[in-house]
């Protein structure tokens, strides 16, 4: 049974990785700072006690004043997850660090949520939109988008 | 001396093309006749269920989850029901989760019949496998209708249970196709699995190593076909699926073979799982009392199941209305995509055909 790793565990490894780095969480899941959640996932890869190889999925939730970014995470060797929160304030110029260069499963994904929700990832090679076609005016999944 | 140049060429391979398995489109760049680049265009049929999911009441959006992945509609409507079951604290019968555990591995069977029988059609033998897997899918085809009228959209499966509870004649039926379809496996693994043509188009071609296939966000029976043994009937274990035995069979190297032999070995013991089901299922309800309109509270829940493609996940919020305020599908087809030009780059156009059959998607869930 895949258990949710304790955030206590992922928040204590990533303030002594990441001295300064803006952090909170309850028991389901970990908020970190967008700007340094290219830093981050780094370290959840890569730490010993973590090793979230693997990325299920990438989320974006319009919550009208910010949006929010999900990343599911699962370590496939000591059968655990968890779950990475950003949040992007504002409704226009949104850009995040991209996550491309850790997990190469986002590419698809961050181009969806450019696509559908108008958030942009810095450093991601190919950032074109991947539903819709080149020139469709607006993101679709925004709350204030009317069909 | 160098008399003879090439330059790279670049084709259109679909929208339109009975090999892409739906309206996919690739670009792909040939120098001579090895591919050097290749671009996927998607989109052609999105239809924004996931905004549409956004105005339609939690039992409404069952049909819309019918027509992502329309082979393997059973296994859609579970992974929903489960997650608006968690979100709004539903729980759900053991008979209804036996009734469940057997649908998707009748559904999970069906797919996979008909991922073999394309991928032998694109290899070149035309219609004959395919036409034997399809006459295989219809007797599957058949059970569902006597469960729920429907075949291919069939929206059985509630939140808190399934519609309705299986006629007398399902259950005779089922046992006829349980015993029958092992005799299938050998028939059609004595013509394909050792076939020179097959071996030799399909072994060592379109290799996914483990590392590629992690990284990748790869899952199901392709990443099983890269020796990694991850399957969430097992590891994260739902319904009743921690009371049935079975294994998890793995490939050797990851090529377009193991694929095509992993999903062969998995309708196999789907048989097993479905047989111990028939054996351990007792009389009772089929569905706890839930009523049409369900308001879950404020929250959000994210469940995945393994589906015949690989991990088919929902996420969705509720603000506490009667429909979510977001939906989100993880579809397993559309990441399985994510490694496509890595596997496909250095091979030729015959093997791009094949590699892209053997990694099994469908349009309707890479677009949604």
């Amino acid at each position: 049974m895949t258990k949710i790793l304790s955030t206590s565990k992922i928040i204590q490894t990533l303030k002594q990785e990441l001295p300064g780095l803006e952090i909170s969480g309850n028991e389901s899941w970990v908020t970190v700072n967008a700007n340094q959640i290219n830093k981050v996932s780094r370290i959840l890869k890569n730490s010993d006690g973590l090793d979230f190889s693997y990325l299920n999925a990438i989320t974006a939730v319009d919550y009208i004043e910010y949006f929010q970014i999900i990343y599911h995470l699962t370590s496939m060797r000591n059968n655990y997850s968890c779950v990475i929160k950003v949040r992007c304030d504002g409704r226009t110029n949104l850009e995040l660090p991209s996550v491309i260069d850790v997990w190469k499963g986002a590419d698809l994904q961050e181009r969806e949520i450019w696509d559908l929700m108008g958030i942009k990832f810095s450093g991601h090679p190919n950032l074109k939109r991947i539903l819709l076609w080149e020139g469709f005016d607006g993101h679709p999944l925004r709350k204030d988008y009317l069909g | 001396m160098n008399t003879l140049r090439t330059e790279p060429i670049t084709i259109n391979l679909g929208p339109q093309h009975p090999s892409t398995h739906g309206v996919f489109r690739l670009r792909v760049t040939f120098d001579g006749e090895e591919i050097v680049d290749l671009e996927p265009v998607f989109g052609y049929l999105h239809r924004g269920t996931e905004k549409l999911a956004e105005t339609r009441n939690y039992t409404q959006i069952i049909t819309l989850t019918d027509r992502m992945d329309y082979v393997a509609s059973m296994s859609n409507n579970l992974a929903y029901v489960r997650t608006v079951e968690s979100l709004a604290n539903i729980s759900v019968p053991e008979r209804a989760q036996y009734i469940r555990v057997i649908c998707a591995e009748l559904q999970r069977i069906a797919s996979h019949l008909m991922a073999t029988g394309f991928l032998l059609n694109d290899l070149g033998a035309l219609a004959t496998p395919l036409v034997y897997c399809f006459r295989e899918r219809e007797k599957i085809l058949d059970l569902f209708e006597m469960l729920c009228g429907a075949r291919i959209t069939l929206s059985y499966m509630r939140p808190g249970g399934v519609f309705q509870d299986a006629p007398e004649e399902f259950w005779h039926a089922l046992n006829t196709t349980v015993t029958d379809l092992p005799h299938f496996f050998d028939e059609i693994e004595s013509l394909i699995s050792t076939n020179e043509i097959v071996l030799a188009r399909t072994r060592g071609v379109g290799i996914l190593t483990d590392e590629q296939a992690i990284a990748n966000s790869v899952s199901g029976p392709n990443l099983r076909a890269a020796r990694v043994k991850w399957d969430l009937r097992k590891s994260n274990t739902y319904e009743v699926y921690d009371r049935l035995k079975f294994d998890i069979p793995i490939g050797h190297e990851g090529d377009t073979y193991d694929r095509y032999l992993v999903r062969i070995l998995e309708m196999r013991e789907s048989v097993k799982i479905i047989a111990q089901c028939v054996e351990q299922i007792d009389t009772g309800p089929i569905r706890s009392n839930t009523p049409f309109f369900i308001r879950p509270p404020a929250g959000e829940a994210y469940e995945a199941i393994e589906g015949p493609k690989g991990e088919l996940g929902f996420y969705m919020v509720s603000d506490g209305g009667v429909a979510p305020y977001r939906c989100k599908v993880r579809a397993p087809s559309f990441l399985n995509l994510t490694p496509l030009k890595e596997m496909i780059t250095g091979w030729k156009m015959g093997d791009l055909i094949t590699i892209l059959g053997s990694i099994d998607i469908v349009l309707g869930e890479v677009d949604r």
